[in-house]
Formats: C-alpha cells, structure tokens, sequence
C-alpha cells in the first residue's frame, strides 16, 4: 500500500538548492510524486512543496534526511485534514463532437482560456481528487495535451497551533 | 582594506588557526598558491591529491582540528571525491578548497572544468560555489563552522579563478573579518531532552544484561573521559566499535573490545544477548549488526547521536536522544545521581561475560619454522614494541582487522582507519597527516601489499617534507580478504585476487622514495626490526614483512547471516556444536 504525504519546505534561494534535494532524494531511494517550487514572500527563501510515496517510518527518514541539508531551513508535513492543498490543471482538448463540454466545464468551475473551433485551452485549480476526476471526465471529448503543476499547500486558518 | 581574493583566502584560512595543509597546485587554483609563499600555514605537497585528502583526514583524527585541502579544478577535483567520501562517512571535519574555472567560463566545458559541488553534493556534508570575491572570508568561516559542528564532516570550497586572481578586477575585495554565520538552516542541538535522558536512565536502572555500544561519534565529541566515568559508575561493560577503538581503554576491566564482523566473539555475543543496548555516537552499521533482523533479538535500545537522521534508522530506540555524545553521558551520569542511583544488579552478566573471555580468546597458530609470518604476530610484536601512545593508522582489509584486534588502544586518537567507505590505500597518506599534527609521537602505518600500491608515492611526499612515519607492510602477496571470501564463499575459486611477494620489489621501491627499508622473513627477526624502526626518526621506514596468505581473520560472521552464526577460529569449538 502506498502513503502521500505533503511536505512542505522552506529553503534559501541558493543556486542549487533544488539539486541537493532532488539528488537527496534520488540517492536515499525516496520517491517524489509531485514538486513544486516557488518564490516567498522573502525573496532570500524558496518554498519547495513536495508530495512523496513513503511508509511512516521512512518518512521520519526523509524529513530528517532534508533537515541536515543545510540549505533547508525549515520542514513541516501537512497533515491533509489541517492543511488547504491545491493544484493547477492546464488542459487542451480537441473535440470531435464538444455537446455537453461546456457544462461540464462549468460545473467543475473551470475556466476557459482559450478557444478555437472545437479546441479548447482550459485550466482549473482544486485539489488533485478532483482534476483527476475533471481529467476523467474530458477524456471522451479527446485530449490533446495536459499539463499539471503538482501540488502547493499551506496550513489551514482552522488547524490547531503547534 | 583591499586586497585580492586570493590573499583573502589564505589569511581566511590563517583566521581560522589553520596550521598546515595539505595539497598541490595547478592552473585554476594558481593564483591562491602564491600567498602560500609569504603565510604562517605551512603546505605539503603531495604527489597525487588522493593523498592529500587522506592525509588531512589522517591529521583531523589524530588532532580534532579539521584537515585542509588545496586542489586544482577538473581532475584535481575529482582525484579528492574519494577522501571527501570516506570524510563524509567516517564524520572527520575536513575543509577542501578546489580551484574552478573562471565563473563566466563555468557551463562551457572549459580546460580542467568539471561540476565539482555537482560532483561532490552527495559526499560532502555542504559545499559552496563561491561567486564573489567579497564572499570569501565568510565563506570559509561558514565552511569551517560546518566541517567542525555538528555532525563533523567534509566541506568544500569551489573557488573560480577569476575572483582569485590579482590580475582581474574581479578579485578586489574589502578585507573583513566575519562575525557570526547567516546560516538559518543550521542549528545542531548539544543537549538531550532531559525527559529522554529520564527515560534513558529508567531504561538502564531496569536492564540485567546491558552492554554500552560505543562508537566513533564518542572521539568526535572528545567524550572518552566522560565513557569512562559513566562506564565505571554504572559498571557497564562497553564495546567500541572499529571507529571507537581508543575511546575506552583495551586493558580496562570493563573492555569488550571491537563487535562485529570480526570482532570477538564476547564483544559480539554480549551485545547479541544484551537485554539494553546503549549505544553512544554509533550507528547500527551493518558490520556490526549482521543481519539486522537478528540482531541483538532481546535488547532495548538506548540511542543517543549528533545526528537525529541516526536515529531510528536502522534500529528502532525506546530512548532516542539527540545530542553531542559528551553532553549527553553527563547528563545520563548527573541523572543517575540525581537519584543515587549507579546501575542495576548484573552479577550474573558479568559471570557470563568474563566466562566467554576465558572460553573465546582471540587465538591464531604460530608459524612452522621455514613458514610465512603470522600477520597476527607481526600486530603483536609491533604492539609489545613500540612506544604506548603510538598512533596506529590502517589501510583496509586482513590487516585493518588484526591491526585492530591485536593493538591494544589504552588512549582516544591513537587509531586512524577507514571504516565506512573501506578505502584502499588510506594508511600511508592517513599516517603522513598523523604525523604532522603530531610530531611527537611515533606513528606507524600497517598496510597490505593491495593497499600499498595504491598510495606508496606519498612516501615520497614523506622524505621530502622530513615525516619520519612507520610502514608496517604484511605482504601476503594477495589482496588477503577478498581472497578469504573466495576461500570461504566460493569454494576456494581464486579469481583475480594474487599479486606477487616479489614484484614489486618493496624494499627497493621504498629506498628509492628516500625510505630506510628491510624486509623481514622469519620470526626472531620480527622485534629487532621493529626496534631498528623505532630508533630511525630522520626518514620514514618500512619494514616489509613476508605473511601468509592462507590466514584467515577469525572470529567471522558471515555476510547475510545473524550475529548467532559467528564462527570462531578453527582451533577452538565452534559455539553451539558440542
């Protein structure tokens, strides 16, 4: 049985850093699903969040693994009942017959950027259950091409302090 | 103050007390080597930058100051990656300066360019791609603060020429003198939890056979003083692994001497059938675990280290402590006072311990007359003659583990070896760094014939820079264990593993590096050249003694196997089958 879990670092915005965690992972045998990399608010940090496929045991591994780099400068796992995660879906579909595209484009919220014919650029943003299910859904219309970020989260205002 | 970056590099260096290093020039790094001529720091030259890195290693074990080393870009750089590796795994603070290909050329495939912090991310504890001149000074003083806390560890420096060299304005700099670190990512933590420490204490009040399990973290932390006084009040026996030989003396009534893979059979079996391990800066390896499923079977674990990434990763702890090895034993030994306590009752351990000393001594068979040495007599007589304090380093191999088994370590840092990585050929090189962080003391090196070929020409490095060290060379014209492993494994198929007793020449070669050197074939010939040896200190020496091939290091566990299945010497009754 497989586990995800988000893990959520902060890092200095050092040349690269994003190769020691990568080739940290890589060597220590760890599987990454999902990365996303991004600036903060303080440009001296980068937020690295990731999605790994680990037991629980191995996951104290990987976090104490990362902790000693000492780019790293903070580590939290998101549990996901405490935290908002999301994720950016960008898809293009090239439509033989588009009836009933639309409304269910609207009924998941997403959003058409672009839109040629019966080819449609969409993009939408939610957690990955439900792109995956979005996904799903637009297969039988036809599928060109889809791009998905990976998932960013932060610490729910609801979740208890620590 | 202006000054180049190159000036700002080598009284960086001399900032940091830094007193000799170890290294050779080439083009990228030209332009650091020529305030070498004018600094305090005095700088070996090796012949080949392998060396210096194990030397650095060699004078970090022996000193606990860190080891320094100056190496060109490209192939320079990738000629250290092994020391630095057996540095990352062995935890010996070193500091490696590379030079690098001018920045803008980086990325270009330049002469010599090679991706060095690329190269060595993963065999370094950190290193930095120095991109400023101005950056310098702090730099080094991070790169230091790194190599020397903590967890120690390798660092290394990657300089490019430009912000170096005198001739190119990018090199200006306005001198300072760092204070303080801007490193927001890097906080090791000293002192134990005092409720871990609680329940460490309760764990061992409660234990009936418990064996302290100590390992190198014990010198990196210069905690054998403290080992000492919490083994003698709670009157626990301790083990030290092949990384602690030193931290606690051999000759004390409370040694166990080395577990593992060869270690002995009580040092192994004690720790198999100890219902508490307490292990102290080591970190479950698996030459001294076996088979990590049946190990130690019945023992709780108390686990304290520097490194939190230790704990818990081979071996679940009941006390997990993090912490500097030293703290925390005095925070175990005041706890224990705290509450008036010293130990629990384990006469009946102890009876068992000292009953499998007397039944499982380490043994071998002494030569026939007309026979090949005994590698094992020749560690003996080495031992019996030479002076106390002796430093003893080691290649890797047969002799690495009689030279361990058969020294008795009665003092820390007198014991320099390879043992994570298991490289060839660091004994020479290891014993040059010895021996110039400690002139004063005698310093021999045991080598095997594989190993020696691998790093002789630092000899020559030896006789020009005036480091009289000691080679003991067991040649037993094979590369002895992995020839044991073919005897014993693979049904004595002998595959590529013979070298030769006479080619090369040994003598011949080591008096061509400028060595006074004999060979010695026959027993009673043993001491007085050992003696001989001890009284040359103008020039390294080298005695090469003719072993035989056909001896095995004995007590073995097999790889895969439970520490349960260790095989004792031939000689004696194997545990279990009578």
């Amino acid at each position: 049985m497989t586990k995800h879990h988000t893990i959520v670092t902060t890092v200095e915005n050092k040349p690269g850093v994003l190769a020691r965690v990568a080739g940290l992972f890589a060597r220590r045998g760890f599987n990454i699903e999902s990365l996303a990399v991004a600036p903060t608010d303080d440009e001296a940090f980068s937020r690295i969040t990731f999605v790994v496929d680990v037991e629980s045991a191995p996951l104290e591994q990987v976090v104490k693994q990362l902790d000693k780099l000492i780019n790293v400068v903070e580590i939290v796992e998101l549990d996901p009942t405490e935290s908002v995660a999301l994720e950016l879906l960008m898809i293009k579909i090239e439509a033989q017959d588009p009836s009933g595209l639309a409304e269910l484009i609207e009924s998941f919220e997403a959003t058409i950027l672009e839109e040629r014919g019966n080819h449609f650029l969409v993009t939408m943003t939610d957690d990955s259950v439900r792109l995956d299910d979005f996904e799903e859904r637009l297969r039988p219309f036809g599928i060109a091409e889809v791009q998905r970020t990976g998932k960013v989260a932060l610490r729910s205002l609801d979740a208890p302090e620590r | 103050m202006k000054i180049d970056g190159g000036r700002a590099l080598i009284r960086s260096l001399e900032a940091e007390g830094v007193e000799v290093m170890f290294g050779l020039p080439g083009g990228a790094i030209l332009p650091v080597y020529d305030p070498i001529i004018d600094s305090s720091i005095r700088h070996i030259l090796v012949r080949h930058e392998q060396g210096a890195g194990h030397m650095a290693e060699g004078y970090a074990h022996a000193t606990g100051r860190p080891g320094v080393v100056m190496v060109t870009s490209g192939p320079a750089a990738t000629n250290v990656v092994t020391p630095l590796c057996d540095a990352y795994l062995d935890s010996v603070p070193l500091v490696c300066i590379t030079g690098q290909v001018p920045y803008a050329a980086i990325g270009t495939d330049a002469f010599q360019e090679c991706d060095t912090t690329g190269i060595t991310m993963s065999v370094t504890k950190h290193n930095f791609l120095v991109s400023e001149a101005a950056d310098i000074p702090q730099v080094i003083h991070d790169a230091f603060h790194i190599a020397t806390t903590g967890r120690p560890g390798p660092v290394l420096v990657d300089i490019p020429k430009d912000i170096v060299d005198p001739n190119n304005p990018n090199s200006a700099l306005d001198w300072y003198e760092p204070t303080g670190h801007a490193l927001p990512g890097y906080h090791p933590q000293l002192d134990g939890d005092p409720a871990d420490v609680a329940a460490a204490v309760d764990l061992l009040l409660a234990s009936e056979r418990p064996v302290i399990y100590a390992g190198g973290g014990i010198l990196k932390a210069r905690a054998a003083e403290s080992l000492r006084e919490f083994a003698e009040l709670t009157n626990i026996h301790v083990v030290t692994t092949l990384m602690a030989r030193g931290a606690f003396p051999d000759d004390h009534a409370l040694a166990l001497g080395m577990p593992g893979m060869h270690g002995n059979y009580t040092a192994v079996t004690a720790m198999q059938e100890a219902d508490l391990l307490i292990a102290l800066g080591s970190r479950f390896d698996d030459r001294v675990t076996g088979k990590v499923d049946g190990f130690a079977p019945d023992a709780k674990i108390i686990h304290v280290d520097i490194d939190p990434a230790e704990l818990g990763k081979v071996r679940l702890a009941q006390a997990a402590i993090t912490g500097d090895a030293k703290r925390v034993i005095d925070q175990l030994i005041a706890e224990l006072r705290r509450r008036g306590e010293s130990g629990a009752d384990t006469s009946a351990w102890k009876a068992k311990l000292s009953g499998w000393q007397e039944r499982y001594p380490l043994t071998y068979e002494q030569s026939e007359p007309g026979e090949l040495l005994k590698p094992q007599y020749v560690v003996e007589q080495l031992r019996d003659h030479s002076p106390e304090d002796t430093i003893m380093t080691s290649g890797v191999g047969q002799h690495q583990m009689f030279a361990s088994q058969y020294w008795t370590f009665r003092h820390p840092y007198t014991w320099v070896n390879s043992g994570g990585l298991g490289t060839m050929g660091f004994s020479i090189p290891a014993a040059i760094g010895a021996k110039v962080g400690m002139p004063d003391r005698t310093v021999w090196s045991i080598d095997g014939d594989g190993c020696f070929q691998m790093t002789a020409q630092e000899l020559v490095t030896a006789s020009m820079e005036k480091i009289p060290i000691k080679v003991a060379l067991l040649n037993n014209a094979y590369l002895g264990m992995v020839r044991q492993w073919q005897e014993m494994f693979y049904e004595e198929r002998f595959s590529e593993v013979h070298l030769s007793h006479d080619l090369p020449d040994y003598v011949g070669w080591a008096k061509s590096m400028g060595c006074e050197a004999l060979r010695v074939e026959s027993p009673e010939e043993v001491a007085p050249a050992i003696e001989k040896a001890n009284d040359i200190n103008d020039r390294p020496v080298v005695l090469e003694f003719r072993t035989d091939p056909r001896e095995k290091v004995f007590p073995m566990v097999a790889s895969g196997q439970t520490n349960s299945e260790i095989m004792v010497h031939p000689s004696q009754d194997q545990p279990g089958a009578s």
